[in-house]
């Protein structure tokens, strides 16, 4: 029992045509869903606030939904996660975005990155 | 108890725990236990030794054989096995000495037993040991932070109960995990994935043994994709009636919703309503079909 065994081998990689976002963009992320014996894909957009590298990476995008504040925590690997679309390139300063649950409105406003 | 399954446990060594998606897209932690080198090393039968068990045998820890379990090997020529244990079998005949057995045993979707010897944590005080409370961190305390607080009553009984919860020697002792599910098993690089947590540290030593539930009867093990599979290679051959009863065993997503934390529970449905009706705007696939992304 020498061998050892390198889990890194089995880690579920995320389709590699998602592109690369970072914390304050927008995106537009694609969610298998599954109803009675149907399934199809449901869209989410909203703002990235939170990205979790490493095996077992995931990210948050937050979106408001008739005043409401949503956030969905999506795996990277996740077989669900269908597509990624980047909508919108935001600047901000930090890489997680927490500030912007108590704000609605122009106080949630993210500036658009500068290419 | 009745011995009623003709499965040999086999012996494993902890490798770690991880993330896997099965294929409904359920998330599952998982612990990973690699089971190389078991072969069998005695037979025991009804007629000689009066029940009927196969001694497994597997590479250990220890390198230090002695002779007497030399000559014991050697019979069956598993010599260089340290690791031996006898489990309980029915058809004890259908094995043969010296066969190597692996994780084949056990296929996805059954329910298995992992018997380890835990974490040694010492002597430990009650609130690690038994999750006591502890004393108040603040209000003019002193020396009570962690203290047990009172064992018992005054004058009657006059006693301290037996097995009155107090600090003492924690860890260091067997003990089994139950009915695992099998997340998934790779008999070719001799692993075994176990939903859940395994007694033990990482590469401890570890019996996994036939487990007394029922295997599930849809079970869709993960997908890996070893070398980035491109998508939609695997699933053109499912006819699609097929792929409707695999999206029905479906329980739960892997993805979490979190809403705003002010928000009552009541909310939750609301909020999920207005998420499917933005959906439906969009036109859905139909031919969406169960993969590996």
């Amino acid at each position: 029992m020498t061998m050892s065994v390198d889990l890194r081998e089995f880690v579920q990689q995320p389709n590699p045509d998602f592109p690369s976002f970072s914390a304050g963009d927008n995106v537009r992320v694609q969610l298998r869903v599954v109803e009675g014996t149907r399934e199809r894909l449901q869209p989410f957009e909203g703002v990235v606030i939170r990205i979790k590298n490493g095996p077992a990476g995931n990210f948050t995008v937050r979106r408001l939904s008739s005043g409401i504040g949503v956030e969905r925590t999506i795996p990277f690997n996740s077989p669900r996660l269908e597509a990624i679309e980047v909508t919108r390139k935001g600047r901000v300063r930090r890489s997680r975005l927490y500030y912007l649950r108590g704000r609605t409105g122009r106080a949630a406003r993210i500036k658009e990155a500068r290419r | 108890m009745a011995i009623t399954h003709q499965n040999p446990g086999l012996i494993g060594r902890k490798i770690g725990m991880m993330t896997v998606f099965d294929a409904s897209g359920r998330a599952r932690g998982v612990t990973v236990i690699e089971v190389t080198g078991n072969r069998i090393t005695q037979i025991r039968t009804q007629d000689r030794d009066g029940y009927e068990a196969v001694q497994v045998g597997a590479p250990g820890k220890r390198n230090r054989i002695n002779k007497p379990e030399q000559g014991h090997l050697r019979k069956s020529e598993t010599e260089s096995l340290s690791e031996l244990r006898e489990f309980r079998i029915l058809g004890s005949d259908s094995f043969e000495l010296g066969q190597e057995i692996g994780a084949d045993q056990f296929e996805s979707g059954t329910y298995v037993n992992v018997t380890g010897v835990t974490k040694g944590r010492g002597f430990a005080g009650g609130v690690r040991r038994w999750n006591f409370r502890g004393g108040p961190k603040t209000h003019g305390q002193s020396d009570r932070h962690r203290a047990p607080g009172s064992i018992g009553a005054g004058t009657t009984p006059g006693r301290v109960w037996k097995g009155q919860k107090m600090a003492g020697h924690m860890g260091n002792r067997r003990r089994t995990s139950l009915n695992l599910l099998v997340v998934y098993s790779d008999p070719e690089r001799q692993l075994i994935f176990v939903q859940g947590a395994v007694p033990g540290p990482r590469n401890g030593t570890v019996i996994i043994a036939q487990g007394r539930r029922n295997p599930l009867l849809d079970y869709d093990p993960p997908v890996f994709n070893f070398d980035q599979l491109v998508e939609g290679d695997i699933e053109s051959d499912l006819p699609s009636d097929e792929i409707d009863q695999v999206e029905e065993s479906v329980v739960t997503e892997a993805d979490d919703v979190v809403l705003e934390d002010a928000i009552e529970e009541s909310v939750v449905t609301e909020a999920d309503d207005v998420v499917l009706e933005d959906a439906i705007e969009e036109p859905s696939d139909p031919s969406i079909k169960e993969d590996s992304v």
